[in-house]
C-alpha cells in the first residue's frame, strides 16, 4: 500500500520514465517538472482551504456564523474569492521603483516554496533530503523578508515603508529564536537530516523524550514562528488600524494574491517544521510498552498522521491571531531580546546537559 | 544536467554581479548582490558541499543583505539616483578594473584543474562540526572560532555605544 510508503510510487515512476526514456537529461526535466506540478497543486489547494479555516475559526471565535453564502458552509467561498482576485486590475503606481515593485511579492513566494521542499510529508515523500536539512529550512526562510522590505520600500509610501521596516526588525529578531529552539532539538537527535530527525522519533516523539527543555523549546518555536509568518499578535507589519496594510498597501490583484497566499504557507511551514521536529513528523503516536495501542495508531496512515499535527498546530496559531492583542513595536522586541533569548540559551544548556547525563527517555 | 545547471547560475552570478556595480538605483543594486549571493550557495549546493551552501544563504543572503537593505531604507530615498561618473575618475578607474581583470584570470588559468575532486570519505554530521569548532586539539578550530566572537562582540557592543550616544 503506498500510503504508508512512498518511496515505492517514487521509484516505479522513476524507473517508467528511465525504461521509456532513457536516463538523461529529458527523465530528469520530467522529474523536476512533476514534482513543481505537485507542489504548486499542493499550494494552490492548500491555500484556498487555509483560507476558508482561518475564516471559519475567526468566526467561531468571534461568535458569528462566518462565509455561509456560497456552497454548503460557504466551502466554495474562497475560491469565488480566488477568482475574483485573478480579474481585478492590477494598479500601476506612478513614482514606483517598477522593477522592484514587481520582483517583491515572487520572492516571498520564492521562499516559502524553497523551504516546503526539504519537509518530509511521508516516509519517501520528501522533494530533497538534505544532511542539514533544519538549518537549510532556517536559512531559506529567512530569504522572505527580502521580498517584505523591497515591497515596502519601492511601493514609494510612507505607510508600506513602516510596516517593511517593522517587518524587518521582526523577523531578524525572531529568527534567533525560532533557530535556537531548533537547535536544542538537533541536540536532543544529534543529526540535522530531516528523515532522520523523524527516524529517532518512531518509538516516542522528541517532545516526551526531551521533556521540560524541549516542551519549552516547543512553546519559544511556536511563538517565535508565529511572528516569523507575520501573523496576529505580531502583524505589525500589517496593522489595519494604524498602517493601512502596511507593506503591501499598494498591491492589488494577483500580486495582492501572492503575499496573501505567501502568508498562508509560511504558517503551514512553520506548523510542518514544528510537527516534524517536535512532534515525530508523520510518525504516528506510540508509547512505549503499550503493544496492542501502537498496532492500531501505527495502522492510520503517515500521511493522515503529518496533516493531522499540522492542522493542529495551524489552528493553534490562528487560535493565537484571534485571541491576542497585537503588540506594540517595543513589547514586541522585549519580548524576543529580554525574554525569549535568554530562556533559550539557558535551555539550551538544560538540554546539553539532559543529553549528556542521560536524563531523556 | 549538472553542466546546465552550472551555467544557469554562473550566468546569473555573472550578470547580477555586473548589475551589482553598474545600477544607479542602490536598492536594485543591493537586490543584484543579493541574487549574485544566492547562486553562489547554489554553486556549493550544486557540489555538495550542503552546509557551506546553507551557511552561505544564512549569513550572507539572509543576514548581510538583509542589513544592508535594512539600512539602505533608513537613509535613502527612493528617487535617488547616482550620477554617471566623470570621466577623468573612470578612465583610471577602468585601467585599474581591467588590470586587476587580468592579473586575476591568468593566476586563475596557471591552475592545474585535472580531476582534483577526491572522494568525499566522511559523511559531515552534526557531531564532527562540534567536534571542529571546539576542539583544541589536532584538527580543531576553537581559537579562530572564539577570535571571531570576540571580534563580533566588540562590533556589537561599539554598535550599541554609538546608539545609545545620541539620546543623551
Amino acid at each position: 500500500m503506498f500510503l504508508y510508503d512512498f518511496t515505492e510510487l517514487t521509484s516505479s515512476i522513476h524507473e517508467g520514465l528511465v525504461s521509456s526514456l532513457g536516463e538523461g537529461l529529458l527523465t530528469t526535466t520530467i522529474e523536476f517538472v512533476i514534482a513543481g506540478i505537485a507542489y504548486l497543486l499542493f499550494f494552490a489547494i492548500f491555500g484556498l482551504f487555509a483560507v476558508y479555516l482561518e475564516r471559519k475559526v475567526c468566526a467561531v471565535i468571534q461568535n458569528r456564523p462566518g462565509p455561509n453564502r456560497v456552497g454548503p458552509y460557504g466551502i466554495i467561498q474562497t475560491i469565488a474569492d480566488f477568482i475574483k482576485l485573478l480579474m481585478k486590475e492590477l494598479i500601476p503606481i506612478k513614482n514606483s521603483d517598477k522593477v522592484l515593485f514587481n520582483l517583491a511579492p515572487f520572492i516571498v513566494i520564492t521562499a516559502t516554496f524553497l523551504s516546503i521542499g526539504a519537509i518530509p510529508f511521508d516516509k519517501g515523500l520528501q522533494m530533497m533530503d538534505f544532511d542539514i536539512g533544519i538549518l537549510y529550512v532556517t536559512a531559506v526562510s529567512s530569504l522572505g523578508v527580502l521580498g517584505i522590505l523591497l515591497a515596502g520600500w519601492s511601493s514609494n509610501n510612507k505607510y508600506s515603508l513602516i510596516g517593511a521596516m517593522r517587518s524587518g526588525a521582526q523577523i531578524v529578531s525572531y529568527e534567533l529564536s525560532a533557530g535556537l529552539s531548533l537547535m536544542t532539538i538537533i541536540v536532543l537527535a544529534g543529526t540535522m537530516q530531516f528523515s532522520e530527525v523523524v527516524a529517532g522519533q518512531a518509538d516516542l516523539w522528541f517532545i516526551f523524550k526531551g521533556h521540560i527543555p524541549a516542551i519549552i523549546a516547543f512553546v519559544i518555536f511556536m511563538i517565535a514562528g508565529t511572528a516569523e509568518t507575520n501573523r496576529g499578535p505580531f502583524d505589525l507589519a500589517e496593522a489595519e488600524s494604524e498602517l493601512t496594510a502596511g507593506f503591501h498597501t499598494e498591491y492589488s490583484g494577483i500580486k495582492f494574491a501572492l503575499f496573501y497566499l505567501s502568508e498562508y504557507m509560511n504558517m503551514f511551514v512553520i506548523a510542518a517544521i514544528g510537527t516534524t521536529v517536535f512532534l515525530g513528523g508523520w510518525q504516528p503516536f506510540q508509547i512505549p510498552g503499550l503493544d496492542g495501542f501502537n498496532t492500531v495508531m501505527a495502522y492510520i496512515p503517515p500521511v493522515l498522521w503529518f496533516f493531522l499535527k499540522v492542522f493542529v498546530l495551524i489552528i493553534v496559531m490562528m487560535w493565537f491571531k484571534w485571541t491576542f492583542p497585537r503588540l506594540r513595536i517595543d513589547q514586541l522586541l522585549r519580548l524576543e531580546w529580554k525574554y525569549l533569548l535568554p530562556i533559550n540559551l539557558v535551555n539550551l544548556i538544560l538540554m546539553a546537559t539532559c543529553v549528556l547525563l542521560g536524563w531523556h527517555l | 544536467m549538472n553542466v546546465i545547471i552550472f551555467y544557469i547560475l554562473a550566468a546569473v552570478i555573472l550578470v547580477c554581479s555586473v548589475l551589482t556595480v553598474t545600477s544607479r538605483k542602490i536598492l536594485r543594486a543591493a537586490t543584484a548582490l543579493m541574487f549574485t549571493l544566492i547562486a553562489t550557495a547554489g554553486l556549493y549546493f550544486l557540489l555538495q558541499v550542503n552546509f557551506l551552501a546553507a551557511v552561505q544563504l544564512m549569513i550572507y543572503a539572509g543576514g548581510i543583505v538583509v542589513l544592508i537593505v535594512f539600512s539602505i531604507l533608513l537613509t535613502h530615498h527612493m528617487e535617488h539616483q547616482f550620477d554617471l561618473a566623470e570621466p577623468k575618475k573612470a578612465i583610471p578607474a577602468a585601467l585599474a578594473a581591467i588590470a586587476g581583470t587580468v592579473i586575476c584570470i591568468s593566476t586563475v588559468l596557471q591552475f592545474d584543474f585535472t580531476s582534483r575532486l577526491a572522494e568525499q570519505t566522511t559523511a559531515p554530521d552534526v557531531k564532527l562540526f562540534g567536534r571542529a569548532f571546539l576542539n583544541y586539539g589536532e584538527g580543531g578550530y576553537v581559537l579562530p572560532f572564539e577570535v571571531i566572537s570576540i571580534l563580533l562582540l566588540a562590533a556589537m557592543v561599539a554598535a550599541i555605544m554609538i546608539a545609545k550616544k545620541n539620546k543623551q
